[in-house]
């Protein structure tokens, strides 16, 4: 087939918008991608063939008018399987969901459907969004398209993963720890966690309320902003949600940051491996040619964000999850009697990963433990949140790596839950303060895996992180193109490990 | 209340009230009572996966509202947090309520007790929390159940919890102190206050203080009787704990701090399965939901919309002639107290007003079962029927059944006299001639009054009465059956 799913949303949408292109042969193009691609990579729980046809025949029977006002018209997008949308099954990967059936849509993305976009399916997640791999999925692990024998990361590995295989434009995640940008960056593709509040959470399957956010992915960072102006602004359905929309079309790349003061976190660079600190370095140099000014930055508390990250996380996903009971929807396993039934229901429906978080949640918030834990853990959180608060009296954006290494091994980390959760430690900040956050692609280092590095800017500052963002993915290695991973030589076997 | 082994009974109440609201306290579902189980739902009330809530700012006004009334201080800013536990009528697997900071704190209510005494109890809290859905069971308790139906329909329903301190002293005070409370929330339109359908419940806390216990109350091993639904089961559920407590401690035994629950049934408490009543709620701030924040000037605009309550209720009626225990009756009901007012409104006397509503008419409301707010005989029309009475139109007897039959046909006073002709007779040409034929067909009767047999008036009036359909004036025949008696001569 073509790659013209390579080309980017605003081309896509433009051509459907004018006529030039049928939205049905966009979203047959990347139906066929999917079912080229699905047996390698396994990206997908769900796809909506004959509804993403349907409703792109629609699309293309409106007044070109109506169409024309259509910002993301007949855009492909997946969506994570943790964002409910009627007509379609969620499971979000979890076994206790199977067969679940929402009456009702995400506001996320229903507002991606309103703009015209066309969801093809829901994509491969860890359990409730629980993992750094998508191998914690109930049906099965996603692999990474650049080298099969890789994962994805996680949550959102589905997600990045689908983008990146060029299956759909666009893809929607969500970040509760790392989940958008960590997948971002082992697929290479770009990931945003918007602002908490900024992307409204009504029918994300929640996992940790404090912390979860809808992000978009995108292989490039303007197909990102034109998504996130789509998704961005208030939801009645949604109290934490901040009335805060995208005004007017965000930047194009600009061609100087002069003035820009970008703080680099130190410590986070000295902790990566050797690619993703060259990967750091470079982009620091391409800020500094930009014109910004490059100072270091200290993160003091950082060092508590893991810890306070995983007794928060974990503390509310034990409530959240209490709802998978067996008695109203999804899996039921009988007993004898109603406390035998929520224990055969839940012993059967979660998986272990997920087991593990509601055993520690339940102990972080237990009587007598509450001020030891949680109380703690919320107070190390107010003092990351002062760090930053400080830093960005300094500095307009903060410079870091997103992950501390490229891709792993499937099945390199499942034995070590410890490591597995290290691998948030660049991430969790900016979900334990609420900032927004982006993760950009950099260069295929010599092992063949993308690298990437994560900016992270104020409160509602997502304008400023998609411009510093866009600047830079002009100035890094190879520009703007960047490979199809599913193209080069080596990827498209049966998944061996590369040298 | 004191035992006569020495010990004080010490009791604290929750109250749940449910408030009436149009809609639910975190969704648009109506909160409609009655309805066909499991169709007044939405994905937020069911728990549905994604599902967030959104609160309903009339609750917080009618939460605010109520602690008002109570003399709380009503806290600017206060938060929801999770109560985490599972029950199959519970969709989310956690309630939100309000823990750490509640709505309203630290008001009191002043309990009438009998002669006149007042029994201050200080309110602790109140909180917004919202209500469960009901199971219905085959079999007979969830954990003995062959089968469970569930309705959500009641699932997300705004409650208000009210917390008291332990400043109750027996059974009886409890029950004047819900009494009064009840009457309070009756003024302030917060709640339908329907017991029979659950719009308020109790949870009950006793413990016995043995004479020289000088520790602090919360160090009393306290039982806490659970979800009881009327006034009369909670002064039973309180009466059976003073009386097992008691035996317990003459037995040399330790009451145990437990939750039990009230069996209607044997009018006794008992314990609650370990399952239902051990648990560990895990509380901790509600993450979807911001703080909740209160403007000053909502809860002074709130404060100075507060209708006269019960205590300034009765004193100003007292002051108006009215005893105590009348007072009392009529502000206990803001139906009574409207009614009343609306009648002297209308420059009926305020004895007489009273005297009717709390006896003929409330007899007539009580046997409709309705209340003064729903009477067919509205207040002008029973001022009316006052003012025939006051003219010599009515008698007391034909105002009786003037009122019986207004009450039947909604007619008023002054139709139903000119329909049936009621209206008494005071002419003295026409009584005349009555009590001469009286006088005359009874001679004995006549014979036996001169003889000094008193009782011989009364049955010759009865004569009189009888003669004319009952229309007579009693106090005109009477007058004249004297004058007659009085001019024949005395015996000899
Ligand atoms: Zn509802």
């Amino acid at each position: 087939m073509s790659m013209r799913e390579a080309e980017s949303a605003a081309v896509v949408v433009s051509s459907v918008q004018r006529g030039d292109r049928t939205a049905v042969s966009v979203v047959s193009a990347a139906l066929a991608r999917i079912e080229e691609t699905e047996l390698r990579l396994h990206a997908y729980l769900h796809v909506r063939r004959e509804a993403a046809l349907a409703e792109a025949a629609r699309l293309d029977h409106e007044a070109p008018s109506a169409r024309a006002q259509k910002p993301l018209a007949g855009l492909p997008v997946a969506v994570k399987d943790n964002l409910v949308l009627a007509g379609a099954p969620t499971t979000a990967g979890s076994k206790i969901l199977e067969g679940y059936h929402p009456p009702y849509t995400a506001t996320a993305v229903a507002r991606l459907q309103a703009a015209g976009a066309i969801v093809v399916g829901k994509t491969n997640l860890d359990e409730f969004a629980m993992g750094s791999s998508t191998e914690h999925s109930a049906y099965g692990p996603t692999k990474n398209p650049w080298d099969v024998a890789r994962v994805p990361g996680g949550s959102s590995g589905g997600s990045a993963a689908a983008v990146a295989a060029g299956t759909a434009v666009v893809a929607l995640g969500s970040d509760t720890g790392g989940s958008v940008r960590q997948p971002a960056a082992f697929c290479g593709v770009v990931g945003l966690k918007p602002t908490y509040g900024r992307v409204s959470r009504y029918g994300l399957v929640a996992f940790a309320s404090s912390l979860d956010q809808v992000g978009p992915l995108a292989r490039t960072v303007s197909d990102v902003a034109l998504v996130f102006q789509v998704l961005a602004g208030r939801d009645p359905h949604d109290a934490t949600s901040v009335d805060s929309p995208v005004v007017g079309r965000l930047a194009t790349a600009p061609s100087r940051l002069a003035g820009m003061r970008v703080g680099l976190v130190a410590e986070q660079a000295d902790q990566a491996g050797p690619e993703t600190r060259q990967a750091v370095a470079e982009a620091r140099l391409a800020l500094m040619d930009l014109g910004a000014d490059v100072v270091d930055v200290a993160l003091p508390h950082g060092r508590y964000g893991i810890p306070a990250y995983y007794l928060v996380a974990p503390a509310e996903a034990s409530s959240n999850l209490a709802r998978y009971d067996g008695v109203r929807y999804g899996l039921r396993v009988a007993g004898r009697d109603v406390a035998e039934l929520y224990l055969n229901t839940r012993g059967a429906g979660f998986g272990t990963e997920v087991k593990r978080r509601i055993l520690l949640g339940t102990f972080a918030l237990a009587e007598g433990y509450y001020d030891a834990y949680y109380l703690k853990a919320m107070q190390a959180r107010e003092l990351l949140a002062q760090d930053y608060r400080q830093a960005f009296q300094a500095v307009d954006v903060i410079l870091s790596p997103t992950v501390p290494d490229p891709a792993f091994r499937l099945g390199e980390k499942l034995a070590d839950p410890w490591s597995m959760y290290q691998s948030d430690i660049m991430t969790v900040g900016a979900n334990l303060t609420g900032l927004p956050a982006l993760s950009l692609p950099w260069r295929v280092a010599a092992s063949g895996l993308p690298t990437a590095v994560q900016l992270t800017a104020p409160w509602l500052g997502e304008e400023r992180l998609l411009l510093v963002a866009a600047a830079l993915e002009a100035l890094r290695p190879g520009g703007e193109a960047w490979p199809d991973p599913l193209a080069s030589p080596g990827t498209s076997g049966q998944g061996g490990a590369r040298p | 209340m004191i035992l006569d082994n020495g010990a004080e009974v010490i009791i604290g109440l929750e109250v749940h009230v449910e408030l009436a609201t149009r809609t639910k306290l975190f969704c648009a579902c109506p909160s409609a009572f009655g309805a066909p189980p499991n169709t007044a739902v939405c994905p937020v009330c069911l728990g549905l996966p994604g599902a967030l809530p959104q609160l309903n700012r009339e609750v917080v006004r009618l939460a605010a509202r109520a602690g008002l009334a109570l003399g709380c201080e009503v806290r600017l800013t206060s938060r929801f947090d999770r109560k985490n536990y599972f029950y199959p009528d519970l969709p989310k697997g956690y309630q939100i309520t309000q823990y750490e900071h509640p709505i309203c704190e630290w008001g009191a209510l002043e309990v009438p007790l009998a002669d006149d005494a007042v029994r201050r109890v200080a309110i602790r809290r109140i909180h917004i929390e919202e209500e469960a859905g009901k199971l219905i069971h085959e079999g007979d308790s969830l954990w003995g159940a062959t089968g469970s139906l569930v309705d959500l329909n009641r699932a997300g329903l705004p409650l208000i919890e009210i917390v008291t301190e332990p400043d109750l002293r027996s059974p009886e005070e409890a029950r004047r102190f819900l009494r009064e409370l009840v009457s309070v929330l009756s003024y302030l339109d917060v709640s339908d206050l329907r017991m029979e359908e659950g719009s308020i419940r109790c949870d009950a806390n006793l413990s016995l203080k043995p004479p020289g216990f000088s520790g602090a109350l919360e160090d009393l091993a306290r039982v806490e009787v659970k979800n009881v639904n009327s006034i009369r089961n909670v002064v039973a559920a309180l009466e059976s704990e003073v009386k097992r407590q008691r035996a317990v401690l003459d037995a040399g035994g330790r009451v145990e701090r437990e939750t039990r629950g009230f069996d209607e049934g044997t009018g006794t408490t008992l314990p609650q399965r370990s399952k239902e009543a051990a648990n560990d709620y895990r509380y901790f701030p509600e993450p979807d939901l911001p703080v909740l924040m209160l403007d000053p000037s909502v809860v002074e605009a709130e404060r100075e919309r507060l209708p006269v309550l019960p205590p300034a209720l009765r004193a100003e009626l007292v002051g108006r002639g009215l005893t105590s225990k009348e007072a009392a009756v009529i502000a206990s009901d803001p139906g009574a107290s409207r009614y009343l007012a609306r009648v002297l409104a209308e420059g009926a006397d305020t004895r007489l007003a009273v005297t009717w509503m709390l006896g003929d008419l409330a007899r007539l409301l009580n046997e409709a079962h309705v209340g003064y707010g729903a009477s067919p005989v509205g207040p002008a029309a029973l001022a009316e029927l006052l003012q025939l009475m006051a003219q010599g139109t009515l008698s007391g007897r034909l105002a009786k059944e003037v009122l019986d039959r207004m009450f039947a046909t909604g007619h008023s006073a002054a139709a139903i006299v000119e329909d049936t002709g009621m209206a008494q007779i005071s002419d003295q040409d026409v009584l005349a001639t009555e009590v001469d034929r009286a006088l005359a067909q009874h001679p004995a009767a006549v014979a036996d009054y001169r003889a000094g047999k008193a009782a011989a008036l009364g049955f010759l009036v009865g004569q009189v009465m009888k003669a004319t359909r009952g229309q007579a004036s009693p106090d005109v025949v009477n007058r004249l059956l004297r004058e007659r008696l009085a001019a024949l001569a005395p015996s000899s």
